[in-house]
């Protein structure tokens, strides 16, 4: 086959034509990313922006608080193919149980009712509607949808880490060594990308789920039904009318990061 | 010019090996970092920045101070510093290359890092710390190298260093400013959310860049035919004193605050840096150490007498150095992290391989600060 010699490019002008479409792809990507910001983010991901609010009320009144159970965990570990990691200083967890004291520090002080004492709460992501690890990141790795979750690129992310300094309530980890020698890879679930070491990852209220129309699988698997979702936006979802007739509390409401995960205790 | 750091004595090029030595160790152990992930430091899903933030925090510090002799001569026409505006310039280059690589040994993926300037995020200051240091380092870059050439040919420095010089005064403070901001701005670390912490960073800046530039006057003097002259080591003596009274002065604003208003979490790492919290106290000698040093260092620096006196001067500028390098080196930021969003509390202390790495990025920070103080020198001892 015969290339007529006018469409032929020197390789000199190849790789100057190359640089220079290059430069111009990213530097007007990179410039409309500036100017508009999460607006571009939030245009492909948004479906319902005003309609839709996720959040979860953790009914520790029916929670079982066995320290044997361990369904909702479970589940999310062995879904999200997160490790079992024994040392505690590089666990990864996604959903796990603090002493009440220890997740609401700021009430310790004085006297509480006596089963606070006990077994811990269930903590995850608060899927905060300010949340500031979203605030703080360097590459944008980590974002806000329109319906309130907190997602993480987990090919983006750099490992800086500055998220997990700025989330105020622990719910990140960091992949301090490569996940994938740990995990047991008949367990491994295929639906669910496992991760490479040097990101950080956290709950993300199953988002793959969710968009297709399912629960949380920690929600699912709970027996005790425990553990209740939905549209907060919406007044006639389950978790809107738990919140209307319970008393909830929200861990460290003060500094403002507005979390959406509900204790009713 | 740079044909002039590839000759020089034995002793300039033993100086170079032992350094590229140290570089080589560090490098080895990072390779090990590379493969094994960040698993090999002492850091931790709590303390999840240590030693390398640590050192690059106290490092911009070094990197800012180069201010505090770019300002007198240059807006004041302070002339005793213009022997040595040259050697503030490259300690700033140097400083400020060891800081990038602070930055790049902590990442989990360092090879995404240009993810920061591909998807670039105003709102992180993480984003702006990156563009104002490199920004001070092309300044800088740009700077010395013209003075110096100029110097050299024996003209006067090219028009338009001139701007460039002035830009870089403000420029200097940014640097340590937005690294401040880096911490003073995260709900929930109450040791780092103050208003006075970017004022703190600069005050322990311009105490502990100074003292190092004393230090490496006083070399510079002892083997080499280039000396700077005692006046512009006595005026940095008197800058040292000033920032270091205001340094430990704003540690006590601190303390006041976070007991005198008596909520619990505003004095829990402080209390855990310096009395120990719950039985765990590992960081306290290495705080009362850094206190000790201050003292030692206000007392001798204050003192006219003392000051005056070069060995004397010299021991307080070693002592704000150290003492300003435990504070800010390993207190601060450790500290942030302790105890933990759960209140518990997980001890940090640096491991083998995280602490060899660091000594390789220091080696390379000293390298190039060697190879660009000898050909100022060789410079100088030409003229």
């Amino acid at each position: 086959m015969k290339y007529d010699k006018n469409y032929e490019l020197s390789r000199r002008e190849f790789i100057r034509k190359a640089a220079l479409l290059g430069l111009s792809v990213g530097g007007s990507k990179t410039l409309m990313e500036v100017v508009f910001g999460d607006d571009i983010l939030a245009a492909s991901t948004d479906e319902n922006p005003a309609t839709v609010r996720w959040a979860m009320v953790v009914d520790m009144t029916k929670c079982s608080r066995r320290e044997d159970c361990s369904d909702c965990m479970a589940a999310c570990h062995r879904t999200h193919n997160v490790p079992a990691i024994s040392n505690r200083r590089h666990e990864i967890k996604w959903i796990w149980r603090e002493p009440f004291v220890n997740a609401f520090p700021e009430l310790k002080e004085g006297r509480l009712r006596k089963d606070l004492y006990g077994a811990g709460f269930i903590v995850l992501c608060n899927h905060c509607d300010n949340p500031p690890c979203v605030r703080v990141c360097p590459t944008r790795a980590t974002w806000r949808r329109q319906d309130g979750i907190v997602m993480m690129d987990m090919h983006r992310c750099i490992g800086c880490r500055y998220c997990m300094a700025a989330c105020p309530y622990g719910s990140r980890s960091f992949n301090w060594m490569d996940p994938r020698k740990i995990l047991d890879e008949k367990a491994i679930n295929q639906d669910y990308p496992t991760r490479t070491k040097g990101v950080v990852e956290k709950c993300d209220f199953c988002a793959e789920r969710i968009d297709r129309g399912m629960l949380p699988v920690c929600v699912e698997a709970c027996k005790e039904k425990a553990l209740v979702f939905g549209n907060l936006s919406d007044a006639g979802s389950p978790v809107s009318g738990l919140l209307a007739g319970r008393f909830a509390i929200r861990r460290k409401p003060e500094l403002g990061t507005r979390p959406e995960v509900y204790y009713i205790v | 010019m740079f044909e002039k750091a590839l000759s020089g004595s034995r002793r300039y090029w033993t100086l170079v090996f032992i350094l590229l030595a140290l570089v080589g160790a560090g490098f080895f152990f990072y390779l090990r970092q590379l493969s094994d992930g960040l698993s090999i430091t002492g850091m931790g899903r709590d303390v999840s920045w240590g030693f390398y933030i640590s050192q690059f925090t106290f490092l911009v510090g070094v990197a800012a101070s180069a201010v505090m002799v770019v300002l007198p001569y240059y807006l004041h026409d302070f002339r005793a510093f213009g022997k040595i505006t040259i050697l503030g310039e490259f300690l700033a280059i140097s400083a400020v290359s060891m800081c990038v690589l602070f930055i790049f040994v902590d990442m989990g993926q360092p090879f995404r890092i240009f993810n920061v300037f591909l998807h670039p995020s105003p709102n992180s200051m993480m984003f702006w710390d990156t563009v104002v240091l490199i920004g001070y380092l092309l300044l800088n870059l740009f700077i010395g190298w013209a003075t110096l050439g100029a110097e050299r040919k024996g003209v006067a420095p090219p028009a338009w260093s001139r701007p460039l010089i002035y830009i870089s005064i403000p420029w200097a403070v940014s640097i340590h400013t937005v690294t401040a901001f880096l911490y003073a701005g995260i709900p929930g670390r109450h040791l780092w959310l103050t208003a006075i912490m970017a004022a703190r960073f600069l005050a322990s800046a311009f105490a502990s860049g100074p003292a190092l530039l004393i230090l490496l006057c006083m070399i510079v003097r002892r083997y080499t035919r280039f000396d700077p002259g005692r006046e512009p080591i006595q005026a940095l003596g008197k800058i040292v004193a000033y920032a270091m009274t205001i340094n430990v002065f704003f540690i006590a604003l601190e303390f006041f605050t976070a007991y005198y208003s008596g909520i619990p979490s505003h004095s829990h790492s402080l209390e855990y840096l310096f009395f120990g919290l719950e039985g765990h106290g590992s960081l306290a000698p290495f705080m009362w150490t850094s206190m000790g040093l201050a003292a030692l260092a206000l007392t001798l620096l204050i003192n006219p007498s003392t000051r005056h006196n070069e060995r004397w001067l010299a021991t307080g500028a070693a002592a704000v150095f150290f003492s300003t390098w435990l504070d800010k080196g390993l207190g601060l930021v450790v500290g942030g992290f302790i105890p933990s969003p759960f209140e518990s509390i997980t001890e940090y202390s640096p491991t083998v391989p995280e602490l060899m790495i660091s000594l390789g990025v220091w080696a390379i920070g000293f390298l190039i600060l060697t190879l660009l103080y000898k050909i100022t020198v060789a410079v100088r001892e030409e003229a």
